[in-house]
């Protein structure tokens, strides 16, 4: 998907601030070792045989500079790692936690409140508040999964049966991308998450919109599209907040209109998109849990009107 | 060519029977993500005589067994042990055993609280749902069957030995 930012190399917070300068001088180092190694393979195969070979000392003492310099070289790269990850441990101070559970593939997302009414879920999309440090608990409900925001910070493997912890901050408004960064099957490459940071006032008018249940249909074609979804196959894996429709299989539908991807990042959320996803998501995204529902066009239509109200 | 065929069937025999080894073991692992076209048509109308295609193919028992925990089957059945619901891994059918016959309780419910998942459940996912079942009992070929399970499991070899009421009482 393109439209956001989604690189290690243009950072927008201090996570990947500070990870940037430890790349860029492995990267110079690196390249310089390269340089040094082929340039003295090349001397080594071109250069004039001259008389006798040179004493087994000289020899000897070359060999030990050569291993004390690597040596040198790699203890810098420990220590200089060791102190941008010392220094990244930690959040400054609290934030938002989120919980991130990796599925085959997608991403469900549940903010973390000590009240249980305060806690928002919702899938593949994560909002969080610009200058404060967010902690995501990284959990997994099937294999490796492995979470991946670039342009913030570094990646996490999200494990089976025990959690990872990483905090991200983004410093300037704006929609980041994330990928799954460790294989997980055969839609690894379509496991995308995004991550819309905007400004505090922003993100608590967001949290409260999605803390309120669904709206009831306004018309009879959304109305119909929700018994569509209430009694047919919709509901046996989604749930939508202030209907029967409860299941916990696949990501939560209650405010699906207002998310920008379909599918975990696979396609744009628009109606055409969403209607081509419904009947027939393996054509998109072969293997995907989700099965073909071939509705009757009246109802699919309807099933659509319901939908976009889902904001 | 053909000739010294005639007179030596063995290596025509025995090609064919690796031919035969090698179709049937890709079936076992074939995945197929959508039925085509993805109406389930077809799939209901090779199940007719009471063949079931995803029977004995690895990949749709595993699926079966996830639809079977996704859409809480587990919730009366356990996991095959029974609680609300009958026992599953037992050699005892209520309603038959024949693919058709277990396809027919889930799509249409059976009395006393089975509810019909007719329009919730795609068809080929039923018929996932059933090659799972029977591999639970045992009824199916072993070969299609995961041996990684987490929880009880019938044990195969031990198969259908389990005393039948007499026929007056039924």
């Amino acid at each position: 998907m393109t439209g956001w930012l989604q690189s290690v190399l243009e950072t927008a917070g201090p996570q990947a601030g500070r990870l940037l300068p430890l790349w860029r001088f492995m990267l110079v180092v690196s390249v310089l070792v390269f340089a040094l190694v082929i340039g003295t393979l090349l001397w080594a195969v071109f250069r004039r045989r001259r008389g006798e070979p040179p004493s087994e000392r000289r020899m000897t003492r070359t060999v030990v500079v050569a291993t004390a310099l690597t040596v040198i070289v790699l203890f810098v790269f420990l220590v200089l790692d060791f102190a941008v990850g010392r220094a990244l441990a930690r959040p400054p101070r609290p934030g938002p936690v989120v919980i991130v559970t990796g599925h085959q593939w997608w991403w469900e997302i549940e903010y973390d409140d000590s009240l249980p009414q305060r806690r928002v879920r919702t899938a593949n999309e994560v909002h969080v508040p610009v200058g404060q440090p967010v902690v995501f608990r990284l959990q997994s409900a099937d294999v490796i999964h492995s979470f991946w925001v670039p342009s913030l910070g570094g990646k996490m493997d999200q494990i089976p049966g025990r959690e990872n912890r990483l905090w991200l901050q983004a410093d300037t408004p704006g929609v980041y991308g994330g990928s799954c960064a460790e294989f997980c099957g055969h839609q690894h490459a379509k496991m995308s998450l995004v991550v819309v940071a905007e400004p505090p006032e922003k993100f608590a008018r967001w949290y409260d919109a999605q803390l309120a249940p669904a709206a009831a249909p306004a018309d009879s074609s959304a109305a119909r599209g929700q018994r569509v979804f209430v009694e047919g196959r919709c509901a046996m894996c989604h749930a939508v907040e202030g209907t029967p429709a409860g299941s916990n299989v696949g990501p939560v539908l209650t405010h699906l209109a207002g998310r920008l991807t379909l599918g975990a990042g696979a396609l744009p959320n628009n109606r055409g998109n969403l209607a081509a996803w419904v009947v027939d998501p393996q054509r998109i995204k072969p293997a995907a849990r989700m099965p073909p529902s071939p509705l009757p066009p009246a109802d699919l239509e309807a099933l659509l009107d319901y939908l976009e109200t889902l904001r | 060519m053909s000739s010294r065929f005639r007179e030596r069937p063995g290596p025509a025999l025995l090609l064919g029977g690796l031919a035969a080894l090698g179709a049937t073991g890709c079936g076992h692992e074939a995945r197929r993500f959508r039925e085509s076209p993805p109406t389930a048509a077809n799939v209901a109308a090779a199940a007719v005589p009471g063949r079931n295609p995803y029977e004995g193919n690895a990949w749709a028992v595993a699926e079966g067994r996830r639809f079977y925990e996704a859409y809480n089957c587990v919730g009366c059945h356990a996991h095959g042990g029974g609680g609300m619901g009958p026992a599953l891994m037992d050699a005892q059918w209520l309603y038959g055993r024949e693919p058709a016959q277990v396809a027919a309780s889930i799509l249409d419910g059976r009395p006393n609280g089975m509810p019909p998942f007719r329009d919730r459940i795609s068809e080929p996912q039923v018929w996932q749902v059933v090659a799972y079942l029977r591999s639970m009992s045992g009824l199916a070929s072993r070969y299609g069957v995961s041996t990684r399970q987490d929880h009880m499991q019938y044990e195969l070899q031990a198969l259908p030995s389990e005393p039948r009421p007499p026929a007056a009482s039924r």
